[in-house]
């Protein structure tokens, strides 16, 4: 419990906060990291996957590209990466989109999935066009399933980043890293802590989005209010 | 106003759900297509608003071909109800009534007023318009189906067993309330069951399916009743059970109720001028709704 | 290739050491969850906390828990409990939500029937309870074995023997071969063991046999 102790003041030690290479800095650089990453990693998931589960089309394929993907050794695509395309940001953050795009990618589709096909059936029926169909009905009820698609994926990455800088990217892993050279177990212990701090603020604002995603008349039906 | 030309339609699985049917619809009127699950009749109806296609032969809608109209302005024309309502979860009573009408333009404040006027019709409390559809009954979500279908003031209105989903007290209540409405807008009114004493309840013309949407008998209730065309339609109506052969048998009070072949009482006989004559509905007697007096007869 | 037949012993070494590291995790897991699930699906008052701890816990980065266990349970940082504890953790907190659901799935008519035929409660939930909860329990499983062999990799930027030293020493010595060589067992070894799951399943459960057919 000492070493704990200790670890904590690491992190409250004020020198260490600040400078290009401080704690403020480095967990800006993580976070900035997994944003990044994320943002990209939806750009190419989000459309593929609401194209799968709008026309049904791929299910197959997008199923076990997305299961198959859990196998995928994060450490083995980040050391990978890292060879193929040398040293600086573009290695890691290939690694991070690849590790990220099959949880969003999955939940996409899963979530137009999970709306009631009577109800797409009925809004044809009504005159809905392919496209009103999308995007008044898919995507908002699908939306909740999409954001916790997009928080695995944040949470995926923020582990991998911590990893990154093993292959020489920034971000915590940084003091990580250099505390396990060191055997300064305060400094590897005190920014571990500051990661899983990090992850878990991001889980919480996540958790916090996807509940404002549900749609209201969603909301009322899973309290089971009734008239 | 519609009509089933030499119809076929072959699934890609290669079932075939329909086989060469025809069918005029007159105008106005109310058809019962009804039938066991699987006979077709809801790929029929599917087709007068092109959901399904047919693999050979024609749908007319006022004499035209509907596979050459476009399928979207064909659906805002023709309203459309379904079993279980199929509501927009997220959305409210109200902008779930508006939905059509404002697909086709209408500005939000009319689309507001139509809407109220519709949950007036369908005998919806206006407090409910900014519920959701979570928020209500079975029997309440069915009627805000119907406003739904009847607010682009469609001339067809097609039900896809639309009230298979509430209990018998709120169905019977429905189907009665169905009836006054048609006769108050008189829309050309196509509904799918395989309930045949709601098909007699409603239908001003029956059409009995068998597999491949072959028809057994056409015609109206009373015709079905009195003049069965075959044993299928005695099976189907349940005549060969005996239950519709009904009797009298005079209750302890000297009322007189009527029972089927088995005893089971049907229903009480209303006083020979005290009820008037509701001709169109011979089966009436036997649907299944409340049943007064059952308690006090004998045998029961 | 070259570099696979070369050195066929280290990969069986690095192979072995990684199967006995990720099969303790997977079946540790496998035994602490049924109790625990059962109590967040009997109690609806230990529901939450159990399911948030859970969700909370598999949020937690790897490598920092790897680090911090050792102060908690007094390991040194190399050691591969540690690891085996990690791993644990992660496949609770994964397959407690699978028992629980799995277990409020049950058919009410099916567990009152057995009530209704005398059978005593333990009884009840192993031969009536635990097999019908068993798809969405084994499904959870299988997700937990999967993840459970690819995180176990990460271990090595500690020293920590198992696949993923071929990662690390392919890394720091340029050699591409030894790292996709890694990438390629973990998930064989991944697949392999879901595969194998699947087919215990369906000796354990022969009445799903029909729908899994896909």
């Amino acid at each position: 419990m000492n070493q704990l102790w200790e670890a904590v003041l690491w992190c409250l030690d004020p020198a260490h906060w600040t400078g290009p290479s401080g704690i403020a800095a480095r967990s800006l650089e993580h976070l900035g990291y997994t944003l990044l990453a994320v943002v990209i990693a939806a750009a190419i998931a989000v459309p593929i996957g609401w194209w799968v589960g709008h026309t049904g089309r791929g299910r197959g394929a997008a199923v076990a590209l997305s299961g198959a993907a859990r196998a995928l050794p994060t450490l083995g695509v980040l050391t990978l990466t890292a060879l193929l395309l040398g040293i600086g940001l573009a290695g890691p953050m290939t690694a991070f989109v690849i590790l990220a795009v099959p949880s969003i990618l999955a939940a996409a589709y899963a979530g137009f999935e999970a709306v009631d096909r009577r109800v797409i059936d009925a809004a044809r029926a009504q005159g809905y066009t392919g496209a009103q169909v999308l995007w008044q009905i898919e995507v908002p009820l699908g939306l909740p399933v999409l954001v916790g698609g997009l928080r695995s994926a944040a949470l995926q990455v923020v582990a991998t980043a911590t990893l990154a800088a093993y292959v020489g990217a920034g971000g915590l892993g940084r003091y990580l890293f250099l505390g396990l050279k060191t055997q300064d177990y305060a400094m590897m212990l005190g920014s571990s802590l500051l990661v899983v701090v990090l992850a878990l603020v991001l889980d919480g604002v996540f958790a916090l989005a996807g509940r404002a995603a549900v749609p209201r008349g969603v909301t009322v039906a899973r309290r089971g209010v009734n008239a | 106003m519609i009509s089933y030309r030499s119809v076929t339609k072959r699934f890609a699985d290669g079932t075939v759900a329909v086989q060469d049917f025809s069918l005029d619809v007159p105008r106005g009127t109310l058809t019962v297509l009804a039938g066991s699950s699987g006979c077709g009749k809801t790929t029929l109806m599917r087709m007068v608003n092109r959901m399904v296609d047919p693999s050979s032969g024609q749908v007319l809608v006022d004499g035209e071909d509907v596979a050459g109209r476009d399928p979207v302005a064909l659906r805002r024309r023709i309203g459309y109800v379904m079993q279980n309502s199929g509501l927009l979860p997220h959305r409210t009573v109200a902008q779930n009534i508006a939905t059509v009408p404002r697909l086709n333009g209408v500005d939000r404040r009319a689309a507001r007023r139509r809407t109220g006027e519709m949950m007036e019709l369908v005998g919806l409390d206006a407090k409910l318009a900014d519920r959701y559809p979570a928020q209500l009954s079975g029997g309440q979500q069915q009627r805000v189906g119907v406003a739904r279908g009847l607010a682009a003031d469609p001339d067809i209105l097609l039900m896809d067993e639309p009230f298979g989903a509430v209990d018998p007290l709120v169905r019977s209540e429905l189907q009665r309330q169905l009836r006054q409405l048609h006769g108050q807008i008189g829309t050309t009114i196509l509904f799918v069951t395989h309930d045949m004493d709601e098909a007699l309840a409603l239908g001003d013309q029956i059409v009995l399916l068998r597999a491949g949407a072959d028809i057994a008998q056409q015609g109206t209730p009373r015709e079905f009743v009195a003049e069965p065309a075959n044993d299928f339609v005695r099976t189907f109506l349940g005549l060969d059970r005996g239950q519709r052969t009904l009797h009298r048998e005079r209750a302890a009070d000297g009322s007189i109720v009527v029972v089927d072949a088995h005893g089971r009482p049907a229903g009480v006989l209303a006083e020979p001028d005290g009820r008037p004559d509701d001709g169109a509905h011979p089966g009436a007697a036997a649907d299944g709704g409340p049943r007064p007096g059952i308690q006090d007869a004998p045998g029961a | 290739m070259n570099w696979v037949l070369d050195n066929l012993p280290l990969i069986a070494d690095r192979t072995w050491a990684h199967l006995a590291t990720s099969l303790p995790a997977i079946l540790a897991a496998l035994v602490i969850s049924v109790p625990l699930g059962w109590l967040a699906h009997r109690y609806r008052i230990l529901n939450g906390p159990v399911l948030t701890g859970a969700g909370l816990m598999y949020a937690i980065p790897s490598l920092p828990l790897f680090i911090v266990l050792p102060v908690l349970i007094g390991t040194g940082v190399r050691d591969v409990v540690n690891v085996v504890v990690a791993l644990t953790l992660y496949g609770v907190a994964l397959l407690v939500r699978s028992v629980a659901d799995g277990l409020d799935g049950v058919p009410p008519e099916a567990r009152g029937a057995a009530v209704a035929l005398g059978y005593p409660p333990l009884r009840r939930f192993l031969t009536v309870d635990l097999p019908l909860a068993g798809p969405v329990i084994l499904s959870g499983l299988r997700v937990v074995a999967v993840s459970t062999v690819s995180l176990c990799t990460v271990g090595a930027v500690l020293g920590i023997p198992s696949l993923g030293l071929l990662f690390t020493d392919g890394f720091q010595r340029g050699i591409l071969a030894e790292i996709l060589t890694g990438i390629v067992l973990t998930v064989v070894l991944a697949l392999a063991l879901d595969r194998l799951l699947v087919v215990l399943g369906r000796l354990a459960m022969p009445w799903t046999r029909a729908e899994a057919g896909a």
